[in-house]
């Protein structure tokens, strides 16, 4: 009597499970729709990058990957819930299904995006772990950081880098680990540790965070290459595209010269790649499932990407970082998008 | 012959509890199914192989042998020895405390009394974390910087980076004393029972048995270090570079979170002591001084090993507690096992399923023990009825 049971129960309970995961694998597409907003994960307060000001509105180079985004998927660059996630939450709330990207300063490694169940959609952000130090202390290189207390941010590539770094040049260091950005910068400015070691565009950020500025430096070495960029759940193409074009639509805006103050004049213009960036002519929007003129709003509604870097960490900002890698590959940069064509 | 089965409430009832055992592990065994169906399907990493795979980063906390080159289950264990540091040190001090306090609030000294009051209702009643926040960044946090150590003899330094005491180090002898005190160790065993014995037979304790068993204890190593010419030096600390080093360092993280959970739940601890103490009638108190009995040893003879009976229950839960409590360290940055194990490995790995199983075994592992001790010693001194 019991067999019979196991045998009538055990098929039903494999249906009933292999029903529940046909239900999760919906098209990421449809939800965002669905639900008439954006879930990206972002910082949880990084200047430059992802922060929130006094009124609760976010702002920064991975919001406004976020928000490119939400225009070409919703035609609305506002309708994005930010969630605010350490370094130690950020994987597990995409992959969950707790947020739709994932754009949060990340750095694109091969674990990540063969481990995670994750994928990389672009770089947004070319980056280096660099050192800041007190000026007090006298060092100029961070070959002289032998013995050093670093505060370093945990479940980061910073953290490994770091250990690398050490290794390859024989020194020792002491670790000393937070959860938050805006941890270890306390704790550098406590004195709890000599070196404060992140991402450079970071460091920039944070060092406007200490009591006193303009007493740390920047140390000149940068050890490692942090490709920044924002990630979504393996198995959804669709969306992935999504990602991927909207950050290449603003890139591929800068080389054109197209800018959210000129775009509505650059309509009428006769260059054929201008015409297939705004959807008048070519591939448009339907392979992806979008609007014809999601590239359209991408551009008018956050900028291209030149814009959206001088206002959030270049000159227009308060960080004041250069182009450097940033650039255009016409302009001595690396930052080079796949044509729209 | 089934029907017959089944009108028999013995073999009905075997039959509901079976199904019942049957659903319950069938209900599992579609959770675990499901759950490697849907990691596998997306691309995520299962199984414990990650395991054997270099670690990679650095921990500044390690009492066994580490560094980068080492695997994931190295940080294991060292995230759960340094778990189990903080926890020791905790439950030692938290029981020292918590009793001084619990016969303190009791005591006919109004002032001491007094003083474990506001102690108590202080401590209990501010949750542990912003206790841990407080010790970490307003006490610990606004010391000096090395360079400028607060230092007691030049041989004890106080920083922003913690506390550096100097090491005795053996030079030789070391093994000599150490087989030395183990000898100590078993004649004071001895002593005691014959101390036992003697009592049992005459009602009278051997004369000076304390005074002899503590010369035993610490003269036999010190006679033979010095008979074999053992020899020691000091380790001192020294500012080196950046930092200290030589000697013993106590991380801040860690001094912050030992303070906060022994006084934290120390004020339980008390609590419960002066409730157990409270449980004993007047009468046993007013019989024993009737008898004669000093008020020490009303104490220690009469009310004490009474009051064990009902202490010991309510604080096996507060070293419970003060075990998973620990797991805040991951707020100020200390190495436990969240914080390295179930942080970092996790984050660098990505495999977050058997990570936090390990995890929530090695706590349950622990407490079941404490739990498992502390009953054992429960039914040694409860109440023999005869």
């Amino acid at each position: 009597m019991l067999k019979a049971l196991v045998k009538l129960t055990l098929p039903a309970l494999l249906v009933a499970s292999g029903g529940l995961q046909a239900n999760e694998d919906g098209s990421t597409l449809e939800t965002v729709k669905e639900k008439g907003f954006l879930s990206c994960g972002v910082n949880t307060g990084l200047p430059g990058f992802a922060s929130p000001d006094d009124k609760g509105k976010w702002s920064g180079m991975d919001v406004d990957v976020c928000r490119g985004v939400a225009a070409a998927v919703l035609g609305n660059a506002d309708k994005v819930k930010y969630i605010p996630l350490t370094a130690k939450e950020r994987f597990t709330a995409l992959q969950s299904g707790e947020i739709d990207v994932l754009s949060r300063n990340t750095t694109w490694t091969l674990t990540r995006d063969a481990s995670l169940g994750l994928n990389f959609a672009g770089v947004a952000y070319y980056d280096g772990q660099g050192f800041m130090v007190s000026k007090d202390l006298g060092v100029t290189s961070a070959k002289q950081l032998d013995g050093a207390a670093v505060c370093i941010q945990s479940g980061t590539t910073t953290e490994l880098n770091l250990a690398d770094y050490f290794r390859t040049n024989g020194m020792k260091y002491q670790p000393v680990v937070f959860d938050t950005s805006d941890g270890t910068a306390k704790g550098f400015d406590s004195g709890r540790c000599d070196v404060l070691t992140s991402d450079q565009s970071q460091l920039y950020a944070l060092r406007l965070r200490l009591s006193k500025p303009d007493k740390a430096v920047v140390l000149p070495e940068v050890i490692s290459k942090e490709p920044l960029g924002p990630l979504v759940r393996q198995g959804d193409d669709q969306w992935f595209n999504i990602v991927k074009w909207s950050l290449s639509a603003m890139i591929n805006a800068e080389e054109l010269k197209v800018t959210s103050a000129n775009i509505d004049k650059m309509k009428s213009s006769t260059n054929p790649s201008i015409k297939r960036l705004l959807g008048i002519e070519g591939p448009k929007g339907k392979g992806m499932g979008l609007n014809d003129d999601w590239s359209y709003q991408v551009i008018k509604q956050v900028g291209n990407y030149g814009e959206i870097f001088e206002n959030n960490v270049g000159e227009g900002s308060p960080l004041k970082i250069e182009r450097g890698l940033n650039a255009l590959w016409s302009d001595g940069g690396i930052l080079y998008a796949p044509p729209f064509r | 012959m089934l029907l017959r089965l089944w009108r028999d409430p013995a073999w009905r009832a075997v039959f509901f509890q079976v199904l019942l055992i049957a659903l319950v592990f069938l209900g599992g065994a579609w959770i675990v199914n499901n759950t490697l169906t849907n990691l596998e399907s997306r691309g995520i990493s299962t199984g414990f192989d990650f395991l054997s795979q270099t670690a990679g980063f650095g921990i500044n906390q390690t009492l066994i042998e580490y560094d980068e080159s080492f695997s994931f289950m190295h940080t294991f264990v060292v995230g759960l020895l340094n778990t189990l540091l903080v926890s020791s040190l905790g439950v030692l001090f938290a029981t020292v405390l918590g009793f001084l306090m619990g016969v303190a609030r009791l005591s006919s000294n109004w002032l001491l009394a007094k003083i474990a009051a506001v102690y108590i209702e202080i401590f209990r009643n501010i949750p542990l974390l912003l206790q841990i926040f407080f010790w970490y960044f307003a006490v610990l946090g606004v010391l000096p910087s090395p360079r400028q150590s607060i230092s007691l003899f030049d041989s004890v330094f106080l920083n922003v980076r913690g506390v550096f005491f100097p090491a005795p180090v053996l030079d030789s002898g070391g093994m000599v004393a150490f087989w030395a005190f183990l000898a100590a160790v078993v004649i004071v065993g001895v002593i005691v029972l014959l101390n036992r014995r003697q009592r049992k037979n005459t009602g009278r304790p051997l004369p000076w048995i304390k005074t002899i068993s503590l010369a035993v204890l610490l003269g036999l190593p010190t006679l033979s270090f010095w008979l074999t010419n053992g020899s020691l030096h000091w380790d001192f600390p020294a500012l080196k570079g950046f930092n200290f080093r030589g000697g013993v360092g106590l991380l801040p993280e860690l001094v912050a979170l030992w303070f906060a959970l022994t006084i934290y739940t120390a004020a339980f601890i008390a609590e419960v002591v002066r409730s157990g103490i409270e449980s004993v009638s007047k009468g046993q108190k007013e019989a024993a001084a009737a008898l004669g009995l000093r008020p020490g040893r009303v104490m220690n003879l009469v009310v004490i090993p009474q009051a064990m009976r009902v202490i010991i229950p309510p604080l096996t839960n507060q070293y419970l507690n003060l075990i998973k409590n620990s797991s805040l360290a991951t707020a100020i940055g200390y190495p436990d096992l969240v914080n390295v194990f179930a942080g970092t490995t996790l984050n660098q790995t990505g495999q977050a399923i058997e990570v936090i199983a390990m995890t929530m075994a090695v706590y349950l592992t622990i407490s079941l023990t404490v739990s498992l001790l502390m009953n054992m010693y429960n039914r040694w001194v409860a109440l023999v009825e005869r």
